[in-house]
């Protein structure tokens, strides 16, 4: 199937895997109304996607090093982002992103802007040079830019650091998701998770991940729409939602004057992580809140142009030219996903607010409130409650708590949807939750591999040796990963802005000027991957609630960290490259000839 | 034309598009959102224009912008003759 003239057959390959999707919805749905429970229907769409892209991933199986490293670098621009787009949208995404926005208004948008905007920052600054390079991994572009053995080294140390982090997040929400969908225990659930996982990307590599990314991509953009277009058709508030939410948005800042939102006092949650709705939904604040917005703005870009996961997507395709073109592909694809959690946040904080819609529940009697059936299951699984904290009877909006994540999960109960959209979302929150795992575990057992292995310890190995080193690599910190997921650290794993932070710390600058400006030498690089890392790292420890705990300098909190280690690592950079000898003649013609794009790669295509 | 003229020729092109867009980057990212408080006076397609820009707006502008700079960026390299072959 993945031989000959497979790239040329893409779109009829997808296209029919599309349709096979959709029929299988709809059988799903024929299920539902001959009774099967929906218990069965969830696990059936879990294990029946899991087995697609095992499927794929077996047929994707390789033995060559360019194939491994870079799928061989003809994945088609359009592929490609999709491919990126599901690597990028990790479960926390998919299933974290709109409750952020339902409990964080303005001020939680700062994601959506950085997530999108640092884009820009991979087209302009990074994507279409590194390709030209022809590199395998991202620490190898700085050990070959710079040279020697440390600055590639420590490259590798700041890629498995931000994402091994990053890995056990996800390996986390895989767990959860199948731990739900598969009713078994959340401790099997991460293994399990973890086998699809692996069966993806062990025998493939970069290739194997590139052709179920492109199936799990599919699968989870048409779980997120499809749920809210059928929403806000059966709610009435438009076909398009996304394009005419505007009243919705104005009408919840109506309701919270009526409610006296600003004014009501703290009420204690009965279950320890739930949270009451505090923070206005369209207010921006000025000052030190503008500042915050746009700290963690910057954070976020710089972060995801330093990501080696979604930086060696861009390394598999055809040309730079494709490169380019593919990074513009990424980001309409992703941008599909993210201009649409807002208007499903909108429109389920409206559903629960306003007492003109047959769904409000805010300002009705508790007793009423407390025998509607979606109220029931999901507080019977610790995800919402209810306190009423002045004893009079009507539920008001300090008095109503939930875990963010239930907008997604339980929008399509909350709009009296079919048990079918339910299982659906399940399905698509496996999916995005599994592709940004793959992506996280082939970067780092590929750095590992090749640079680690090949470049530093061993540069003599055969290609079947560094083939099987890297799959062994890839079982162990994929087992790894899923233990430290199985012990259930939530103050660290909440943290996916960490991993965002360690890569702008340590890895941007290094990056940037190694392409942008000749002067930088390899004691400037290694100046600048060290010092930032290290001043962002120290940062951390002093300001997570996690560790030391203190007070934020400046509002800039551990989300934020990257603002303390990128000004300290672009500065270390520059003052030691011009204290020190500029690069040889050599190097410096390397970086002239990556900046065009005719000619051959500076790397061989197996190397 | 030399081949040092057009590589120079080729690089001063390509660093100012990406200045250019940049720029438009940056006001996007962060001018725009850090007088969120005071757009939101305004209103555009029925929403506080502060909100949309967040929500929205930038997003839109960033998709555009990336377009745009890929097919700039291999405008340069065509009239500059380091386009590759295909």
């Amino acid at each position: 199937m993945i031989k000959g003239n497979f790239i040329d057959n893409l779109p009829k390959v997808y296209g029919l895997y599309t349709g096979g999707f959709l029929v299988f919805i709809l059988l799903m749905a024929l299920l539902e109304q001959m009774g099967v429970s929906a218990d069965t229907i969830g696990i059936l769409f879990v294990a029946f996607t899991i087995f697609i892209y095992a499927a794929i991933g077996w047929l994707s199986r390789t033995m060559q090093v360019d194939a491994y490293y870079v799928a061989g670098r003809q994945v088609p621009a359009v592929f490609n982002g999709m491919a990126t787009a599901a690597d990028w949208m990790s479960g926390a995404s998919f299933v974290a992103m709109a409750g952020g926005i339902y409990f964080g208004g303005h001020g939680y948008l700062a994601f959506v802007v950085g997530w999108t905007g640092g884009y820009v920052l991979v087209a302009s600054l990074m994507a279409p040079y590194l390709r030209k390079f022809g590199c395998y991994t991202v620490p190898d572009f700085i050990g070959t830019r710079y040279g020697g053995n440390l600055a590639r080294f420590l490259a590798v140390v700041v890629l498995v650091v931000a994402s091994f982090t990053y890995v056990t997040a996800q390996i986390n929400a895989t767990g959860t998701i199948a731990s739900r969908a598969l009713q078994i225990p959340f401790e099997v659930g991460v293994w399990f998770g973890l086998l699809g996982i692996l069966l993806c990307s062990m025998l493939g590599g970069m290739r194997a991940v590139t052709w179920t990314q492109v199936a799990q991509y599919i699968v989870l953009i048409i779980a997120y729409l499809v749920p809210v277009f059928w929403m806000s058709n059966k709610q009435g508030f438009g076909l398009i939602p996304q394009f005419v939410y505007g009243d919705a948005v104005m009408r919840i800042t109506e309701l919270e004057a009526m409610y006296n939102l600003s004014g009501l006092p703290a009420v204690d949650s009965p279950v320890a992580g739930l949270a009451a709705l505090k923070t206005p939904h369209v207010a921006a604040g000025t000052g030190l809140a503008a500042w915050k917005f746009v700290t963690l703005v910057l954070c976020m870009m710089a972060g995801t142009a330093s990501l080696p996961h979604i930086l060696m997507r861009y390394f598999t395709t055809p040309s730079v030219r494709a490169a380019r073109n593919s990074v513009a592909w990424s980001l309409f694809f992703i941008f599909l996903l993210y201009f649409t959690a807002p208007a499903l946040a909108t429109f389920t904080k409206l559903q629960v607010l306003d007492p003109n819609l047959a769904t409000g529940i805010i300002g009705k009697s508790i007793a009423e409130v407390n025998a509607l059936e979606w109220i029931q299951k999901w507080s019977s699984v610790g995800f919402l409650a209810i306190n009423d904290a002045n004893g009079n009877g009507i539920l008001e909006l300090n008095e109503f708590f939930m875990r963010g994540d239930i907008v997604v999960l339980a929008t399509p109960e909350i709009a009296g949807l079919p048990y079918v959209i339910s299982g659906l979302v399940a399905a698509g929150g496996m999916a995005a939750a599994m592709s940004t795992a793959d992506g996280l575990l082939l970067a780092i057992a590929n750095a590992l591999s090749h640079d680690l292995y090949y470049k530093i310890i061993d540069p003599k190995a055969e290609t079947k040796t560094r083939l099987l080193v890297a799959r062994i690599l890839l079982i162990g910190i994929g087992a790894a990963g899923a233990f430290v997921a199985s012990l259930k650290l939530t103050s660290i794993l909440g943290a996916v802005a960490w991993a965002f932070d360690f890569a702008c710390s340590g890895l941007f600058f290094p990056i940037v000027l190694g392409i942008w400006w000749k002067r930088a030498n390899r004691p400037g690089a290694v100046a600048g991957m060290l010092g930032g890392f290290i001043a962002g790292s120290l940062y951390l420890y002093w300001v997570a609630p996690a560790f030391l705990g203190n007070t934020p300098w400046m509002g800039i909190d551990h989300l934020r960290f990257g603002i303390i280690g990128m000004p300290v690592s672009l500065v270390c950079m520059v003052v030691v490259s011009l204290m020190t000898a500029e690069p040889d003649a050599e190097t410096q013609a390397m970086v002239d000839e990556i900046r065009v794009p005719s000619g051959e790669t500076i790397l061989g295509s197996s190397h | 034309m030399p081949q040092t003229s057009r590589r120079a020729e080729h690089w001063a092109r390509t660093r100012s598009l990406m200045i250019i867009t940049l720029v438009i980057w940056f006001i996007f990212s962060f001018v725009v959102h850090w007088f969120a408080d005071a757009l939101n006076a305004f209103t555009f397609m029925g929403f506080p224009l502060g909100f949309y820009m967040a929500a929205q707006g930038s997003e839109i502008i960033f998709v555009v912008l990336i377009v745009w700079f890929a097919w700039s960026q291999h405008r340069i390299d065509t009239d500059t003759g380091f386009a590759e072959e295909e």
